[in-house]
């Protein structure tokens, strides 16, 4: 059987480097995006041309701030990739956008490029909040942005970021509430993290905030979950609630641990090829990358065959963030290990005698109690 | 070499309380003298053991023969003994001391007379030894020179009046120390045509010599070629090299009585060779040997085990490679359900452990977790048989059990009458039973009867705490006594951990079970699990504490390709998991265990 793909586009640039980013972004003052798309099209030929014809599922295209792209740059990728690969009739195209006024004035360019999912970067509906997140825009922005946006994508979803310094459960239900309202089918709601490098590990390690945490951290997350099912949203996986039927389907082929190309500065890829699963990673900084690619046609810094083990980890360690859990039969497919080897049985059914993990239709699932502890689960159950 | 006449050799060791300047005025006669050049000189010559010249202590015995024109115009052989300079070393220290006939008893002229100062002048008076007094460090502005010679003629009851001040960091006055050794202390006596009799000081593992053996001759003498008899063991060796320290090693022909220097003769391992022995002629042997000779004996047990479980067959090595050069410490396998394949080993002292144990991971790399020190227990059964105790872990069932005895130690304590208070009230907390009180100026001096089970657990930390430092410790044992000691035994989720349990008298045995309970408490981090700890004596909960379950570990943002990293840290998570202790589905890192082990309560 041919996997099908997934094609993730990174466009590394951002007019302004937010605190709580950690993601492969970078300020410039001018960008050549003639240069920038002909390197992204290079890389891509490339990939095409070491797959093969391979059914398509989708394109995401991310970042930094994809909506920051030109149109154009847009509508020459799909149009490449819609060429080399087989697109499936229901082919999803995402780009993240940033609610700002000028991003919203190229929603309808993008949609002609062939996009017809964008997910909002709003994080918040608070003024306070979005100031300190340093966000560009206010709450009367994001929400015009997602009023155009909603008139010309059948699909929409937004971020929000919460378990923010100082947040009341009762404040988060009221804005999450009012989130809610704006009727998007698909809402990422991620807790804040605070993550090596960035600004705000700096104000946060000397002091300057703190987080809620434990007991705290766990009740904004059932109340969360709560507030997104009474609007029918549905949890997922971990951080993202979907009306059933619009969930992502580009990031349920990193957790279901599908192929995936990734082009652009710093993306990453796993291809199956020869049926060895290839793990490949591309040069960070949008300067070199673009040199390299240019050169030689490629800006792949990293690249190894993944061990059965590391097949089997990455599997579990992605599956287990969703609400369906993981298929046995799938991870021994992927990773060529049997399921026993790649977990520890014993140590499995203790967790699902303290109601962690469960068997659901021969799935694997964590439990609800489960995914809020995901990450000590995981070194206990996966050898 | 080397015959010099009796009369002009001097055999002298230092006594001096950490920190008060021995291993320095060592270093000042050896320049003094010439024995080494400017260039080969470094900080405390004798210290050899990076860990001995870190903790400013001596693990081994080792002498340095010096040659001094006196002002008489004579040249005399000094030979100056560096002596182990700590209580865990009783034994070793009062060999040396039987190696010489005088000591120079080292002061700080600002601190005074310490409580190891006292212990080690004890046993140099015992050995008959001539004693000078030096007050060190009188340039210092805090130097009382006049308060501390009372303060040694008032403790140790010795003349102080004559005294030699000096600065041993500035070289202030050596002349003066090389004079009085000279002048005033005794030259050895010996018979070099009686049946030789040498007493063997010390001895080390040298890769390319075998073991080298210490000695002093005091009869008749020793020399190359020569087969020499152990008289505690019968074994008998060819002498392949005499000689003596400079303090290089230098061959000469022979050692005569009143010498000191070395012997190698391919002796494998210094297990043969024991401290306080006495070395004879093969062909023509004394029938007596020297005096004092006793076999080592551990006071102290306890488990060491490898961090990493693949590491066990390098802790058998490196236990191996250790006892070739310390016969003093024992060592036999053990298995614990909590910590794995290990090692039950006996030390002199605690301090002992923690060289073993230092040494351990520093020159052989090995990471290790260690039980908590235990002493020797005599136990009687109601069967009458006997038995001796190592481990807690072995202490038969309490029905079985008639008498348990355990040692005693009298130790002397010296402190600042201003911390007198919380010092006396540690001994009494430790069962300790007063001998003595008495004081010197603002100083008081404690002897006390202590169980040694109550100063293996943390009492130094405990008496430096509650003394601010200011309090010095010396102890001998003093024999066994019957004891209401149980067994406490340390419950994680409900599994006994084995490592953990130890040996308490029954008036603090709910303290001590509630402590530990308390410590594991904060040691443990949150894990998927409500974990009880309990603290039981058989079947009896004594103490209970409940670490609750986690309630929110995860990582909210996971979307992005980069499954790698996520991999890595699993990976990471997983490596951490190695120094983890399963115990069902709980599991307790080590850091805890070495942590709760530790316990300075």
């Amino acid at each position: 059987m041919r996997e099908p793909l997934a094609l993730y586009i990174h466009w590394p640039f951002c007019a302004a480097k937010c605190p709580y980013c950690d993601f492969n972004s970078h300020v410039r003052e001018r960008v050549d995006h003639a240069a920038f798309a002909a390197a992204l099209r290079a890389e891509l030929a490339r990939e095409a041309a070491r797959t093969g014809r391979r059914p398509l599922a989708s394109i995401f295209f991310g970042g930094g701030t994809p909506s920051l792209m030109r149109p154009e740059t847009v509508a020459a990728l799909i149009a490449d990739a819609t060429a080399l690969f087989d697109p499936l009739p229901d082919l999803e195209i995402t780009l993240e956008a940033n609610p700002t006024s000028v991003e919203r004035d190229k929603l309808r360019g993008f949609r002609e490029a062939g996009v017809n999912r964008v997910s909002l970067g709003v994080q918040a509906l608070e003024p306070e909040s979005l100031a300190f997140l340093g966000r560009r825009h206010d709450a009367g922005e994001a929400i015009a942005a997602l009023e155009t946006a909603r008139a010309i994508f059948s699909r929409v979803s937004f971020d929000l970021i919460y378990a923010r310094p100082g947040q009341a459960e009762a404040d988060w239900r009221a804005e999450l509430r009012r989130a809610l309202a704006l009727a998007a089918d698909h809402l990422s709601l991620y807790q804040l993290t605070i993550e090596p490098g960035t600004q705000f590990a700096t104000l946060h390690g000397r002091g300057d905030f703190r987080l809620p945490e434990g007991e705290d951290a766990a009740r904004l997350y059932t109340a969360t979950a709560e507030e997104a099912a009474a609007f029918g949203l549905l949890s997922y996986e971990i951080s993202n609630y979907a009306k059933p039927g619009a969930e992502s389907r580009h990031n349920l082929a990193y957790w279901r641990y599908g192929d995936y190309i990734g082009i652009g500065a710093g993306a990453h890829q796993r291809l199956t090829l020869d049926g060895e699963i290839i793990a490949a990673r591309r040069h960070r900084a949008p300067e070199e990358w673009l040199l390299r690619v240019q050169r030689d046609g490629h800006a792949v810094v990293d690249e190894q065959e993944l061990s059965a083990r590391d097949r089997a980890r990455e599997a579990l360690l992605m599956g287990l963030r969703l609400t369906e859990g993981v298929d046995p039969a799938r991870i021994e497919a992927r990773s060529t290990m049997p399921f026993a080897e790649a977990v520890d049985l014993r140590m499995l059914d203790s967790l699902a005698g303290e109601g962690l993990l469960a068997w659901r239709d021969g799935r694997l699932v964590a439990t609800t109690d489960g995914l809020l502890r995901l990450d000590a689960i995981l070194p206990l159950l996966v050898n | 070499m080397t015959d010099v006449p009796l009369d002009r050799i001097r055999n002298f060791s230092i006594i001096a309380h950490i920190d008060h300047g021995k291993s320095t005025l060592a270093d000042r006669l050896i320049q003094h003298t010439g024995a080494v050049t400017a260039r080969e000189m470094k900080e405390q010559l004798l210290d050899n053991m990076e860990l001995e010249r870190e903790r400013g202590i001596t693990i081994k015995a080792q002498t340095v023969r010096l040659n001094y024109q006196a002002k008489d115009g004579l040249t005399y052989t000094l030979n100056l003994m560096d002596t182990p300079g700590h209580v865990d070393f009783a034994y070793e220290v009062s060999r040396s001391l039987a190696a010489c006939e005088g000591s120079l008893l080292v002061v700080d002229a600002s601190q005074g007379v310490e409580a190891q100062t006292l212990a080690n002048v004890y046993q140099a008076i015992d050995a008959n030894h001539e004693i000078v007094p030096v007050l060190n460090k009188i340039d210092l502005p805090a130097a009382e020179p006049d308060r501390v010679k009372q303060q040694i003629e008032d403790v140790i009851g010795l003349d102080a009046s004559d005294a030699v001040m000096i600065s041993a960091k500035t070289g202030l006055n050596i002349e003066g120390v090389l004079e009085a050794i000279v002048t005033r202390l005794p030259p050895p006596k010996g018979d070099v045509n009686a049946t030789t009799k040498a007493l063997l000081v010390d001895s080390w593992y040298d890769a390319y010599l075998g073991v080298v053996v210490l000695v002093r001759v005091k009869d008749g003498e020793l020399r190359k070629g020569q087969r020499i008899r152990m008289m505690s063991n019968g074994s008998v060796h060819t002498i392949e090299q005499v000689g003596v320290f400079t303090p290089k090693m230098v061959p000469v022909d022979r050692l005569s009585p009143g010498e000191m220097g070395f012997v190698t003769a391919a002796i494998k391992t210094v297990a043969d060779t024991n401290v306080g022995d006495t070395i004879t002629d093969d062909r023509n042997p004394a029938t007596e040997p020297l005096p004092g000779f006793k076999p080592s004996i551990p006071v102290v047990w306890c488990g060491l085990y490898p961090v990493d479980a693949d590491d066990f067959e390098k802790l058998r090595e490196s236990l191996a490679k250790l006892r070739l050069n310390d016969a003093s410490f024992h060592y036999e396998p053990e298995t614990s359900a909590a910590l794995g394949f290990g090692y039950r080993c006996g030390f002199l002292g605690l301090l002992h452990l923690e060289i073993i144990q230092e040494r351990l991971s520093r020159e052989f790399d090995l990471d290790l977790i260690a039980t908590a020190p235990s002493v020797v227990y005599k136990i009687r059964k109601t069967n009458g048989e006997e038995m001796e105790l190592h481990n807690p872990a072995d202490m038969p069932d309490g029905s079985v059990v008639d008498v348990i005895e355990e040692p005693w130690i009298k130790a002397t304590i010296m402190v600042p009458d201003d911390y007198l208070g919380p010092v006396l009230t540690l001994c009494n907390e430790r069962r300790g039973r007063q001998i003595e009180l008495t004081y010197v100026g603002n100083r008081a001096m404690a002897v006390y009867r202590l169980p040694l089970n109550e100063v293996v657990f943390d009492f130094y930390d405990r008496l430096k705490s509650v003394s601010r430092g200011y309090a010095s410790f010396d102890y001998q044992q003093d024999g066994y006594e019957e004891g209401d000691l149980v067994k406490i035994s340390i419950l994680v989720n409900a599994e006994p951990v084995d490592a953990l349990s130890f040996m308490a008298h029954r008036s603090a045995a709910d303290r001590r079970g509630r402590s530990i309970c308390e410590k594991l408490k904060e040691l443990i981090p949150r894990q998927l699990f409500k974990i009880p700890i309990q603290a039981a004596i058989g079947s009896r909960v004594i103490a209970r504490e409940t670490i609750s379950a986690l309630s929110k570990d995860v990582t909210a943002k996971c979307y992005g390709g980069d499954i790698t990293r996520k991999r890595k840290l699993l990976e990471k998570q997983k490596e951490g998991k190695k120094r983890m202790r399963q115990f069902g589905k709980v599991e307790i890192p080590q850091s805890a265990f070495i942590a709760a082990l530790k316990m300075d309560a």
